[in-house]
This record gives C-alpha cells, sequence and structure tokens, in this order.
C-alpha cells in the first residue's frame, strides 16, 4: 500500500512545486500575453497536485486534506525530481525547464491512461489534455529562443548546461515507481527515456541547439534527497500553516 | 530596431452554429501565437469553441464619413423585409 | 467646420451614441481617453503586484489557485484596457514607457503594501468594491472600445470581490490571531480605499467636461458616498470596525455622514511619496527590461521563419 501512496506523492509533487515555480511568474512576464500564459500553466499544474493529493489522501486514509499533505510535510517527505524545484533563473531557463519536464510528463501521463487505478486514470485524462498544450507552448518557446536572437541562444545554451544533470533523474525509478509499475499503477520511468529523447531531439534540431552528451546526473529527489532551493520553496509556501496550526484560512 | 509584436483582433465563436464574433486585440509575432494568446487571454472562462485571428493591418474598413452614402440607401428598401408583403393570416407555413 | 463637427459630435453623445474609432472627435476627448484608459490599464497591472506577493504564501491550495486566477484576470483586465487604448492611435509600448518614466499614473491604492494575509482578503472586499463602483458606470461610457472592454472586465471582476469577502469572513470566524489580522488590514486600507475615488468634485476641474462626454457618468463624490453606504452595513457581517469615529448616519441625506479625508497624504501618494511608489515601479520596469531580449528573439525568430517559408516558395 505506501508504494501505492509514495507513487501518487511523487507525481503531485512534481505538480505543485512546477506549478508554484511557475506562479513566481505572475506580473513578471516579459509580455502580458506570457504572463498569462505563465499562470495558466501554473494553474493548471496545482490544480492537476489537488486531484492528486486528494487521491493520496484518501490512500492514506488517515483523515488527511490536500492541504495537510502539501502544507506539513518537510523536504525530506517531499517525492518530487530535482528539476522541478530549480529556480526560475531567466525566461529561457524557465522554459527549458518546463520543456524538459513536459517532454516527459507528457508521454508518462500517456500511459498512466491505463493504470490499473480507476481515479488515476480518470485524473491523467483531464491532465493530459493540459499537458498536451503545454508541452507545445514550451516547444515552441525552446525553438524560439535557440533560433531567435545571439543573445536568445546564448542564454537558452546556458540553461541547457545549467538544467541538464537534472533531466537524468526523470528515469531512473525509484523503489516505490517500480512496485507501481508491478501492480500496473504506475509506470517504468525508463521506459520513457527514448521517447523523451526523440522528443528533444527534434526540437533542438529545429531550435539549432545541440544536445548534449550522457553525463553525470543529480539525483534524490524522488527519495526526498533534495537541492537546498526546496527548503527556501516550502517554508515561503507553508509559513501561514505552520505559523498559526489548526486554523481554517 | 522597432520590437512591437504585431496587433491582432481576435473573433471567437462562442458555441457551434454561432458566428465568430469581435472580441478584441492582442500582440503576438505570429499567426500561430496568437491563436494560443487568444486562447489564454479570451478563453479563460470557457467562453469559445473556435477563435479566429486577423492581423489587425489586414483589415480594410469602411470610412464613417461615407456612412450615409453606403448605409442610408438601404433604410428606405423595406421590401427586402418579409413584413413588407400582407398575406391573409389564415395562410400558414409561410 | 471644426465647431459644426463639434456639435455633431455632442449631439450624438447625448443620444448616447457610441463614437467609434474611426468616428471624428475632438482632439480633446482622444486625449483624456487615452490619459483616462491607459490609467486604468496601468492600475490593473500594477495592482497585480501587492496582490501576487502572496501567490506563493497563500494559506491553502485552494485559496492559491483562486488567487493565481485573480491575479491572472487582472493582467487581462489591463490587455483589454490597453488594447482599447490602442485604437485611439497609442501603442503599448508607448504606453508602458509612460508608466516607467512617471508620466502616468495608476490608482495610488497599490502603493500601499500587503503586510499579511489579512490584506489581500481587505484589497478584495475593499479596493475591488471601490474599482467595482468606478467601472460599472464605464459599461455605458461613450467610446464604444472602452466601454466594450469595460463589459469584460466588469463580468470578471464579480468573482473578485466575493473571493475577498470569503477571506475575511473565514478570518472573522477564526482565533484572536486570526481576528486582530482582519482588523488590522481594515485599518489600513480603509482610508486609502476611500481616496481611490479620486479628489473631492470641488477639486476635480475635469469633471464637468468628462461627464458632458459621457467617459464620466457620475462625480468622485457621488460614488464615494456610495461605497461608504455600502460597505458600513458589510462591516457588521465581518464584526469589524471601520477606523473612523465620525462615521454615522445622516437621516436627512439618507447617507451615512463620515470623517474627514487626510488630502495631504492622497496628494504625497499621488506625487511618488506613497510607502511603494518606487518599488512598484521599479518592478514593472525591471519585468519589462528584463523581456526585452525575449521579445527581441520571438520576433527575430518569427522574422527568420517567414523568410524561409518565402524562399521556400520561390525554389
Amino acid at each position: 500500500m505506501n508504494y501505492k501512496l509514495n507513487y501518487i506523492l511523487h507525481l503531485a509533487d512534481n505538480a505543485l512545486i512546477l506549478g508554484h515555480r511557475l506562479s513566481e511568474w505572475c506580473g513578471h512576464g516579459p509580455v502580458l500575453e506570457q504572463d498569462m500564459a505563465l499562470t495558466n500553466i501554473a494553474l493548471d499544474l496545482v490544480g492537476q497536485s489537488r486531484s492528486l493529493y486528494q487521491l493520496a489522501a484518501s490512500i492514506q486514509d488517515e483523515g488527511k486534506t490536500e492541504d495537510d499533505l502539501a502544507y506539513f510535510r518537510d523536504v525530506i517527505d517531499f517525492k518530487n525530481v530535482l528539476l522541478v524545484e530549480q529556480e526560475n533563473g531567466d525566461f529561457a531557463q524557465t522554459i527549458l525547464r518546463q520543456f524538459l519536464f513536459d517532454a516527459y510528463n507528457f508521454h508518462l501521463y500517456q500511459k498512466l491512461l491505463k493504470s490499473s487505478d480507476k481515479q488515476l486514470s480518470a485524473i491523467a485524462e483531464k491532465s493530459l489534455k493540459e499537458i498536451t498544450y503545454h508541452l507545445r507552448w514550451s516547444s515552441e518557446w525552446v525553438i524560439r529562443l535557440g533560433d531567435g536572437t545571439e543573445e536568445s541562444n546564448r542564454r537558452i545554451n546556458e540553461a541547457i548546461e545549467a538544467l541538464w544533470p537534472y533531466a537524468g533523474e526523470l528515469f531512473i525509478p525509484a523503489t516505490y515507481e517500480l512496485e507501481a509499475v508491478k501492480e500496473g499503477l504506475g509506470v517504468d520511468s525508463a521506459s520513457l527515456k527514448e521517447l523523451w529523447s526523440t522528443e528533444i531531439k527534434n526540437v533542438f534540431d529545429e531550435a539549432n541547439l545541440e544536445v548534449p552528451e550522457e553525463s553525470w546526473v543529480q539525483k534524490g529527489g524522488k527519495n526526498g534527497i533534495h537541492t537546498e532551493k526546496l527548503g527556501f520553496l516550502l517554508a515561503e509556501m507553508q509559513f501561514l500553516q505552520r505559523a498559526y496550526p489548526g486554523q481554517e484560512w | 530596431m522597432d520590437n512591437n509584436w504585431p496587433l491582432w483582433e481576435v473573433f471567437i465563436r462562442s458555441k457551434s452554429g454561432l458566428h465568430h464574433k469581435h472580441v478584441g486585440s492582442l500582440h503576438a509575432v505570429d499567426a500561430e501565437m496568437a491563436i494560443q494568446n487568444a486562447r489564454d487571454v479570451y478563453t479563460r472562462r470557457s467562453e469559445g469553441v473556435s477563435i479566429w485571428v486577423v492581423a489587425s493591418s489586414n483589415i480594410t474598413a469602411s470610412n464613417p464619413e461615407n456612412g450615409e452614402a453606403l448605409f442610408d440607401p438601404a433604410n428606405d428598401k423595406v421590401y427586402r423585409h418579409p413584413t413588407f408583403y400582407n398575406l391573409p393570416d389564415e395562410l400558414k407555413h409561410i | 467646420m471644426e465647431n459644426n463637427l463639434e456639435q455633431a459630435f455632442q449631439a450624438k453623445i447625448d443620444r448616447e451614441e457610441k463614437i467609434e474609432p474611426k468616428d471624428w472627435m475632438p482632439e480633446a476627448y482622444r486625449k483624456t481617453l487615452i490619459r483616462q484608459i491607459s490609467q486604468h490599464a496601468h492600475s490593473e497591472i500594477v495592482g497585480m503586484l501587492p496582490e501576487g506577493n502572496w501567490i506563493t504564501r497563500a494559506p491553502s491550495l485552494r485559496r492559491k489557485v483562486a488567487l493565481m486566477a485573480k491575479v491572472q484576470d487582472e493582467a487581462g483586465h489591463g490587455l483589454y484596457l490597453y488594447s482599447a487604448c490602442e485604437t485611439l492611435g497609442i501603442n503599448r509600448d508607448t504606453l508602458y514607457e509612460q508608466l516607467h518614466d512617471g508620466t502616468a499614473k495608476y490608482s495610488s491604492i497599490f502603493n500601499y503594501p500587503t503586510l499579511t494575509w489579512a490584506d489581500i482578503g481587505a484589497i478584495g472586499w475593499l479596493v475591488d468594491g471601490a474599482a467595482i463602483m468606478n467601472q460599472v458606470p464605464l459599461c455605458r461610457c461613450s467610446y464604444g472600445p472602452y466601454a466594450r472592454a469595460m463589459v469584460r472586465v466588469c463580468k470578471e471582476e464579480s468573482f473578485h470581490q466575493r473571493q475577498g469577502f470569503e477571506i475575511l469572513l473565514t478570518l472573522s470566524k477564526g482565533s484572536d490571531e486570526q481576528k486582530n489580522m482582519l482588523q488590522d488590514a481594515v485599518n489600513r486600507w480603509w482610508w486609502p480605499s476611500v481616496m481611490m475615488f479620486g479628489p473631492s468634485d470641488k477639486d476635480s476641474p475635469h469633471t464637468a467636461r468628462s461627464m458632458n462626454w459621457k467617459i464620466k457618468r457620475f462625480t468622485n463624490d457621488e460614488l464615494r458616498q456610495k461605497f461608504v453606504d455600502v460597505c458600513y452595513e458589510q462591516a457588521k457581517v465581518l464584526n469589524v470596525k471601520l477606523p473612523d469615529e465620525d462615521i454615522k448616519w445622516n437621516e436627512e441625506r439618507g447617507h451615512y455622514d463620515f470623517g474627514a479625508i487626510d488630502w495631504d497624504e492622497f496628494w504625497q501618494v499621488v506625487k511618488g511619496n506613497g510607502p511603494c511608489n518606487k518599488q512598484r515601479v521599479a518592478a514593472r520596469k525591471k519585468a519589462w527590461d528584463d523581456g526585452a531580449w525575449v521579445r527581441e528573439a520571438a520576433l527575430a525568430h518569427s522574422n527568420k521563419r517567414s523568410e524561409r517559408l518565402k524562399n521556400k516558395k520561390v525554389a
């Protein structure tokens, strides 16, 4: 049973943390229309995390709510991949983080449609429509930045250099993922690597960008070993609930 | 260099069977981006099922100063309207 | 000639007909509209900042998505209004420049800080409440594109005030700390909200002309009175005290009397000396400057692509 809870929490944490990061852009985007686009994606992701936390809470069956799971777990309890907790940086960094994750998430959720858990596959069906749009949006921006100006090309290359080491973790399954695969609940993330690589290669080709060589992979997030950045994110996010516990808001 | 993104006019069909209706404008570098921006800006509350975008620079508008010449001549052509024709009440299905 | 046109223009407005972008209009009408609409648009965009502050600290996921959607709506409202302004022959980038260099104003209310979560509720209740009172009459404004933009804005705005009130209502039923938070926020936001309607009618020289042109449908003081009357009753539901010792029902007028407004504070904030004026403009300017390379890149890519497409066709 524990694997099931952990697997759902892993999916939920990915969505919440990335959604939270994107929401930091709200009001600061490079152009009004894209400010709204970024917030739309953030809203989709936080919305997905809520459905997943609700499912997790029902699996856990301890009378907890979505907010208990989001606001009262610490860094070591969060199971999101390191990639999504990385800071926004400049627009290129935000776009690349989004693209690397969307390309993975798109194929993951396509397979989650066939999950043995009816609730999870229902969430996947709704989320997939949103993720399809996210992937299209982030792919187009990678192409625009790669094949835009000299400066944008330099910046997106810097983003690749900074974020590439965090991409590999997506495809290294945690124990709870492997068990979830065995039970037909989850997807073998290692099996998504080829689809993901093709997706990346196609877009990078069009963007005049080189796919980096395989190199050292930063990992640990799936098992609660994070970068230092997550602690600050959680401190900010959880502050009110922690400062005044047990209140309605 | 002029970095202004071009202006686009947005038309939305609110449900199938209806005309596209002008809802406003926005900025985008090309038609594809304009469609996506229109989706994010003008259909956040499920306002539409179909979007048209037209570069504002491609719209030719009639000149209001010619308004009388353009539109007044239609005013007295009542025979274009069905109520112009007097028919007996007994007549059905017409 | 000019005189005839002007008479015909005013007659049209008096008949409640709309003025559309290509219609003849007096230069002063156009300029006043640009000022009013752009000021309104800037207020939406700057207004995203104090509330955006709390998106990352919203106390529940439900509150988080609601606040994000609200701040995003403000971006949308800014966009509708900039679009309406652009029909008057000025582009958005120029309007931004005016905001950044201080020649254009925005609503002073956004120069106050959001210090606690209760401020998000107070903004929804008081600031959005005041804004709605200002905006609903503008749906009937004489300039077509502005009126149509306002119809859209008002339709979306209605959830904002309800959201704010719900936040405060929850606090009012909570712990002592939460009740304190609520009262403190109302104490800080009440007077700035009352000032949102602008200078008193006697100090508002353009009001008469704007009312003639129907780009303003009620005077500042009329709207302000309506606001005070409505809020006094709503405050009872929240169990909070409005920070005004002089507020009391006046049977004769059929309205609430209220205390003297600190006009010195009002003008100081307008002039740039509010608690957050500098930070707000700096944040907007930074977003715009940091985004320059992004806007440039998107344009460059689009040009390259159409160039390639053209070459392909030729070949």
